[in-house]
Parts: structure tokens; sequence; C-alpha cells
């Protein structure tokens, strides 16, 4: 255990490693050097840019301008946007709690309809009804969250035009005007991962009641419903956390579109704005940390994982 | 289990409709950007099936016109992601050794970030526009292909008949053609089929929040992206360039699961 343990830190360590290495590269990449970025589209002497190049560091080499680059990141200091001068951790820091509440709200409503769903369509499994819920899943599985949330805005605008529902109101500030937005958003980007846990859980139930210890417990006379609730859900759990913990990184790339849809200030629309104002510091923050945080969540996922299953651990 | 699958079925038809629909888009009456300020924000009719948009223009030749680019980017996208991310996985199970493990912990890395993330990461260097989306889903699905076609592979490689065929002297190329690929087809069928399904959803969400194709050129994401302001006079650009998003990534969808149902026999009894 403790050994596959360490072996799992290494692994992620090389991961996260990585993932620095590209975000690193993101602003070398760019088209022209990153002094000619900061100084912007004002004209640059040769004289200037060399000295603008030296004092950043790009004369020395790569490797060395990523170590520079990697200990300052480590020190929490992720350079200032171009755009607005201002520390890049800050501009994140002021949109984050946005793209958090509305991701963590998304994966709670999508888990908690999820099990209920993914039983139902367990015990549908072979009627004449199981295409169609299949059907349904699947069109859920594959709604594009941003037309969900353009309909449901329309919707809503159409039956209830006294309804406030695009923008966004701090929690701390007005807690009922909060979730009140938060409503639609939060349907809009759930619907297709809701689908997707339904759809695995269904199928890991599946799996789980042609066991031999369902076989037993049916055999000893347990009703179905506790057959279902207590054996089969309970190692069908398995793979459902797993896969939470992966559609956790999706539902933070679907908040990027859905924010847009609701006019929300979060992370996906200050990062987009910052595509087009060519702030690529930002850019390169914003990507590195969401990716760090989302590699470690499923790490610990893995980690939960291997604690309620002894068989994962083998794996 | 009947051998008849209905999803498939639903899945062929959608794809194959949309397909000739695309391809049929010369043939009907109106061009895609033929404005008819007289005639705008209609309502779907006989004369136009979805309606008109906030310049008169046929909505159905626009969404067929917007269909073209999201499967051409979305399929050659899926392509290129499976020939290279396909070539990496074989050639790590092939190879082995030193080489599988950096090449796979490379794919590891690769397969960290969210999707949108990376791809926004891509288009942040190459610049908005139809290159840079088309490059940016590409990158994304590397990793998938070449994680997905490993684990086949390596089984491959042990088995008697690749290693008879080595023993009588097969070329590398032989063995890739006469016994790696044929049998990898399923594999690669059915993860082609699904990840173009996710591939359009990225392509129309990357549209949508204008990092896509850029206009004049047709996008059925920032069609909807546009459609958006204009809701109160007309919902139908909007309601249509949407399902069409919809329909287009359900039906491969559908094609990816009903292959998979078909070719993977442990898989039927479900």
């Amino acid at each position: 255990m403790a050994s596959i343990l360490l072996r799992r830190l290494a692994q992620l360590l090389l991961v996260l490693v990585g993932v620095s290495v590209l975000a690193f590269l993101i602003v070398h990449l760019v088209p022209g050097d990153a002094a000619q970025i900061q100084l912007g589209a004002t004209d640059a002497s040769p004289a200037k840019l060399a000295m603008v190049r030296h004092e950043m560091g790009l004369d020395r080499p790569l490797p060395v301008q990523y170590a520079i680059w990697l200990g300052r990141v480590l020190h929490g200091n992720f350079g200032v946007s171009l755009d607005t001068g201002r520390p890049v951790l800050a501009e994140i820091a002021d949109r984050a709690p946005v793209t958090v509440e509305l991701t963590l709200a998304g994966l709670l409503l999508a888990i908690v309809l999820a099990v209920p769903a993914g039983c139902a369509m367990a015990a549908l499994r072979g009627s004449t009804a199981d295409i169609v819920v299949r059907l349904v899943s699947v069109i859920g599985l594959t709604m594009p969250s941003f037309w969900l949330g353009t309909m449901l805005l329309y919707g809503a605008s159409a039956t209830l035009p006294s309804l406030a529902v695009v923008g966004w109101v701090p929690f701390s500030q007005d807690p009922l005007a909060n979730l009140s937005r938060l409503v639609l958003p939060t349907i809009a980007l759930a619907l297709p991962v809701l689908a997707a846990l339904a759809r695995i859980l269904r199928a890991a139930l599946i799996e789980a009641l042609n066991q031999d210890y369902v076989r037993t417990a049916r055999a000893k006379g347990l009703p179905p419903w506790l057959v279902l609730a207590r054996h089969a859900l309970a190692n069908a759990l398995i793979p459902f956390m797993t896969a939470a913990g992966i559609l956790a990184g999706y539902l933070f790339g679907g908040s990027v579109v859905v924010e847009q849809v609701f006019a929300l200030p979060g992370l996906g629309r200050l990062m987009v704005g910052a595509i087009e104002a060519r702030d690529y510091p930002l850019v390169q923050a914003a990507i590195l940390l969401a990716t760090a945080i989302f590699v470690v969540v499923n790490f610990l996922v893995d980690m939960l994982v291997m604690a309620a299953d002894p068989r994962a651990s083998a794996a | 289990m009947s051998r008849r699958n209905p999803l498939l079925a639903i899945g062929i038809v959608l794809v194959v409709g949309q397909a000739l629909g695309a391809l049929a888009l010369p043939l009907l009456p109106y061009r895609p950007d033929a404005q008819n300020i007289l005639a705008r924000f209609a309502s779907p009719s006989l004369a136009h099936w979805m309606g008109t948009d906030q310049f008169g223009r046929d909505i159905l030749a626009r969404v067929l016109a917007g269909e073209r680019v999201l499967f051409t980017v979305s399929f050659l996208s899926v392509a290129g992601a499976l020939a290279t991310g396909g070539s990496v996985g074989v050639a790590a199970a092939w190879i082995g050794g030193a080489f599988d493990t950096v090449a796979m912990r490379l794919m590891d890395v690769l397969f960290a970030f969210p999707i949108i993330l990376l791809a926004i990461g891509i288009i942040a260097i190459m610049g908005p526009g139809t290159t840079g989306t088309a490059l940016a889903i590409a990158v994304v699905y590397t990793p998938i292909f070449a994680r997905v076609l490993r684990a086949p592979a390596l089984v491959l490689r042990e088995t008697d008949y690749v290693a008879a065929s080595r023993a009588i002297g097969a070329s590398p190329w032989r063995l890739l053609t006469r016994h790696v690929v044929p049998n990898l087809a399923p594999v690669i069928l059915v993860q082609t089929s699904l990840s173009l399904s996710t591939a359009i959803l990225v392509e129309a969400s990357l549209s949508f929040l204008g990092l896509g194709t850029q206009p004049p050129g047709a996008s059925l994401g920032r069609m909807l992206s546009d459609a958006r302001s204009l809701l109160a006079f007309s919902p139908w650009p909007a309601v249509f360039s949407g399902l069409a998003i919809l329909l287009a990534a359900l039906g491969c969808n559908r094609v990816g699961d009903g292959l998979q149902d078909r070719l993977d026999p442990r898989l039927r009894a479900r």
C-alpha cells in the first residue's frame, strides 16, 4: 500500500512538472517573443527590445528561464497582467469564486440526481422503456451546454420576465440572489455530466447485479430494493466515484462556456478575454492553476477509491 | 438480445442524413449569405424550412454550411489525432522499454489537461481561427488514441500468429498492414466515432466562445452565439443552430456505441 502510494505520488509529481513545462512554453511559442508582447504595439527600437529581453532574462538558455519562472510560480508570483498591470494571481483570485461555485454546484446536482437515475435505469434494463431511457440519456450526454443554457434563458425570459437570471451577485452580498442566479447555469452545466454519471452507474450496477454475492443476497430473501441499495450500489459506487473525479475537469471546461451564456464574471470569461487581449501571462497562469488543481483532485479521488476498494490498489 | 440495435440505426440515419444534407447545400434555392431584408426574422415555413435570420438569410442554408465546417474540422482533427496518437500508442507497445515509458508519460501530461483548457492554450499560441481550432482538437485527442490503442497492441505483440509471422521473416510493414491494423480496426472505428462526437462539441464550444472559425466563414457555434442577442425577435436561428450541433454529436455517439456493442461480444449482453 505504502509503495503504491509513493509510486502514485511520483507519477503525480511527474505529471505536474510536465504540465508546468507546457504552460511555460505557451508564452514562448507565441509568434514574437515575450519582450515584444510586453512592449506591445508601440514601435520598439531594436536597442530597447534587446534591453527588455535582457531584463526579462530572455537572452538566457530556455531551461534556465524555466527554472527561474518555476521558482517564481512556486512563490505565488505568476507575473503581471499585460492588460491591466495587476498581478495575474489577483485577477484570477477575483474571478475564481464564481467558477468554483458553479462547478461545485454542477457536480453536486449531477451526483445527487445521477444516483436515483442510474438505479432506475438499471432496474428498467431489458424493458421497452429501457430503449427510450437510454436514448434520453444519450441526448443529455451530447447536449451542448451552451445551447441548453441559451434555451433555458429564452424560456425563463418568455415565461417569467421579472426573474433576474443573468449576471452575478456574490454569495456574501445576497445569498438568495446568488443562488437564484445560479439555478439555470447549474442545470445547463450539470445535464451532460448527470447523463454520463447515470450511464456509468447503470453499467456498473448491471455488472454488480450479475455477481455471486447478489445472488446470495437474493437467495437469503432480501427484498430487491435492499439488494440493490446494500449490495449492488455499494460496489457500483466505486467506478462512479472515479468517473465523478474525471468529470470534475469536464465541468470546469463546461463552466468556461456556460459563464459566457449567462454573463457570469468567472475564470472562463477572464481567459477568453485574455486571449482576445493577447494577455499571455494571464492565460498561462489560469491554465496552469486550473490543471494543477484538477490533477490533484483526481489523485485524491484515486486515493479515496483505493481506500474504499482494496482491489483497486492491485491495479 | 436481438441483433437489431435501434440506437445504432438512429445513429446511422442521423450521420448519413446530415452528411447528405450538407452535400445538398448547392441544391437549395438560397445561398447561405444571400440577404433578403424584407423577409427577415421569418418563422419556419414552406419557403424557408427553418425560417430566416436578422438579415433575411435562410437559416437552413446557413446551418448546412455550418455543418460542413463542423464536420470537416472535427473529422480532420480526429483523423490527425488517430494518426499521431495511434502511432505513438502502437509504437510504445511494440518497441517497449524506455521508449514506451517516455512516450506514455508524455501522453499522461497531455491527458492531464481538461479538454477545453488545453484547447484554449493552443489557440492562445496559434491565434483564433479554423487552423488553431483544428490543431487544438487534434492535440487534445492524441493521448486518448495513444492510450486506447497501446493496450490491444501489447496483447497483439504477444500472439502466436504475430510471432509466427516474424519467424518466417515478414517485414515490419507487412506485420503492420496485415496483422496490427486489421486487428485494431474495431477499436479504431469505435474510438474514432466516439471521439468525433465529443470533438464536435469541443469545436462548437470554441466557436461559440469566438475562438473558432472567424466570419465570414460559416460556423454553428458562432451562429448560436450571434443569435443570442436577437432571441427577443426570433428564437429560430438559436434553436436550429444548437439543434444541428446536438444531432451531429448524437449521431456520431450512437454510431460509436452501436459499433462497440456489435464488435465487442462481451458487451452485447448489456
